[in-house]
């Protein structure tokens, strides 16, 4: 049984993404214990450089092709895939992110390998791997153990520190012959920036955020009132945005923006883990919630269980 | 174009979940269930595309607790097919054997756009989307907030972190994993349930093998204690505003 942990690393033209560096620390604390190697496999093009900023990993398998240079599901499942097939790797990391969503269930499928989801922590010993998903929204911790010759975690981001990652250096670089890439059936056409012409939730100290629990856009004002005296901004939970309540330039969270206030009011926001995963660093995080069992409360310094129609008002007179 | 759209249930967050008696498991006496939000978008967008270039939608789930209601739901809503797929399946039914009975049943029928949910808060062994895409072997694109058909092609649009967003362009078959609709889900009232369940036909279709690969063993449900859990503020609202006031000005905030 192959004794290697394998990290898919992620990148947006070339920035990498933080979980990579997380999945990179993690790794190498596998490796370390599995007594094997820590292999980070990256795909693009032209971007063999960024092998450097993996100087944890002991080896990288670098796969290059034009087609490779934007996300593309089926390539990257396709190529991951196959580089998976070759070495069997007793666990591979991949992010619960949108490019990992993508790839790890279809190695699942295409490689016959186990997979686990949402993952908050995993260890090895004697090759066994002891995994625990965070599922219902952040509301449960399920331990799994995994025996199989090989198998996929989907890594929750936000789960590992991910300065135990970031160790530049030269690391072999493997080089991984791309063929067979076939366009016709998902062609990337063009990446769209996200609009920069609204508040920039990320440069404010103050965040009064919103979720669901705010139940209608006609309660927004008193949010807004709240924020102004505070001099912070607005921010919100993704459905507000789904439900084109707010724009999406005030989404945090995973598929939003990632925050560092000094300062960040919940109100209302479940805390399910895509929400978390943007605003955990914040100095101080003050939750509302009228369900005791809101996992805000696990990330919170402060929880107040209470009905935020009652607390809004009451702080915003006293300002 | 014919539109399939898998959905399913899920257990309602906002009651609290209980552990069963083994530990391994909730307790699913009490449970309260309702259709997975993310499989609610899928519906919708197929209902959207429906009404805009006459396509026809199937809504098709795997066979559980209150699942009639739930596909009779989404022939309220304008599905023109409904169709339950049978099988011998547990209380708990994984993504990957969901996956592989939808795909034993799908792959028989007609199809060009698949569209079901990104996730859902119970995927433990990964989001149904991609393995059914990879057990039916077409590709996908997940984490969909737009999709427009332009004649035999289908522009898809995939979300990214930071409000990156990348755009497609895809040729049927194809899954979906949809993340949101253009609109917010529509409702429909439960007298137009009823009546639908007195025209519309249920279909069933065997799930055949679902067998599959690999998986990990659950040793033991627990409820997370997070990172440090936040020190609770009592008293009345007044008084719970009025400490957090004086949080925020030891902040130096106000
Ligand atoms: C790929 C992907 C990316 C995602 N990206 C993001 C993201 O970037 N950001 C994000 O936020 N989510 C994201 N999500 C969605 C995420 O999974 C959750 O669905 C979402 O965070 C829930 O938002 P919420 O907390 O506002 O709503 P809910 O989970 O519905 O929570 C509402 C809360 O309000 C409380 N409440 C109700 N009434 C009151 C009241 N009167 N007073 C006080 N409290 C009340 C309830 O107890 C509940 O806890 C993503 C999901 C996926 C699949």
């Amino acid at each position: 049984m192959s004794k290697q942990i394998f990290v898919i690393t992620e990148h947006l033209r070339g920035k990498i993404d933080d979980v990579t560096y997380e999945m990179l620390g993690k790794g190498k604390e596998l490796a370390a214990a599995s007594g094997g190697e820590l292999v980070a496999v990256l795909l693009g093009h032209n971007q063999k450089e960024l092998a450097n900023e993996f100087g944890a990993a002991s080896k990288v398998i670098y796969a290059d092709h034009e087609k490779l240079a934007d996300f593309n599901p089926w390539m990257y499942a396709k190529i991951v895939s196959e580089i998976v097939a070759q070495q069997k790797p007793r666990v591979v990391l991949t992010a619960y992110s949108s490019m990992g969503i993508e790839v790890a269930p279809a190695v699942s499928v295409s490689q016959g390998i186990s997979l686990t989801a949402y993952v908050s922590d995993l260890s090895i010993q004697d090759l066994k791997v002891s995994v625990v998903s965070q599922i219902y929204g952040g509301k449960m911790n399920i331990e799994a153990v995994d025996e199989n010759e090989s198998m996929i975690a989907c890594v929750l981001p936000g789960s590992f520190p991910a300065d135990a990652g970031k160790a530049t250096g030269s690391p072999a670089v493997e080089d991984f012959a791309v063929s067979g890439l076939d366009e016709s059936k998902i062609q990337f056409k063009k990446l769209i920036a996200p609009d920069k012409s609204d508040v920039d939730i990320t440069q404010s100290e103050i965040l009064v955020s919103v979720g669901r629990g705010i139940q209608s856009n006609d309660n927004l004002p008193m949010v807004e009132e709240l924020a102004t005296k505070l001099g912070g901004a607005v921010s919100c939970s993704r459905p507000i945005v789904d439900s084109k309540w707010m724009p999406k330039t005030r989404q945090v969270g995973k598929s939003g923006l990632k925050v560092k206030p000094k300062c960040y009011l919940a109100l209302g926001i479940s805390g399910a883990p895509e929400h978390i995963e943007g605003m955990k660093e914040a100095d101080l995080v003050i939750a509302v919630n009228t369900d005791p069992k809101a996992p805000i409360f696990d990330y919170a310094h402060y929880g107040v269980v209470g009905d935020l129609f009652d607390i809004i008002p009451a702080l915003s007179a006293k300002l | 174009m014919n539109i399939i759209v898998p959905i399913k249930q899920v257990p309602d967050l906002v009651e609290g979940l209980e552990i069963d008696e083994s530990g391994k498991d909730l307790n699913r006496e009490w449970i309260k269930l309702k259709l997975n939000e993310f499989d609610d978008h899928a519906l919708e967008e197929a209902l959207l595309l429906k009404e805009e270039s006459g396509a026809t939608v199937t809504a098709i789930a795997i066979d559980s607790q209150d699942i009639d209601k739930v596909l009779f739901t989404a022939a309220a809503k304008g599905a023109d097919k409904i169709i339950k797929v049978t099988g011998n399946f547990g209380t708990t039914v994984t993504s990957h054997e969901a996956a592989k009975a939808l795909a034993n049943a799908i792959s028989s029928m007609q199809y060009d756009l698949v569209l079901t949910g990104v996730q859902a808060v119970d995927d433990r062994d990964g989001q149904i989307a991609v393995l059914l895409a990879n057990y039916l072997n077409v590709p996908h694109v997940s984490v969909v907030t737009g999709v427009s058909i332009n004649g035999g092609a289908v522009s898809v649009m995939k979300e990214y972190g930071g409000g990156n967003v990348a755009e497609f362009e895809c040729t049927p078959p194809l899954v979906l994993g949809i993340q949101a609709a253009r609109q917010t889900p529509r409702y429909v009232p439960v007298a137009k349930v009823r009546q639908i369940m007195k025209s519309a036909t249920l279909e069933e279709v065997a799930g055949g093998d679902v067998s599959v690969v690999a998986a990990s063993t659950v040793q033991k449900f627990s409820f997370p204690t997070g990172g440090g859990s936040a020190q609770m503020i009592e008293g009345s609202a007044e008084e719970q505003a009025n400490k957090i006031f004086e949080l925020l000005k030891e902040k130096g905030i106000k």
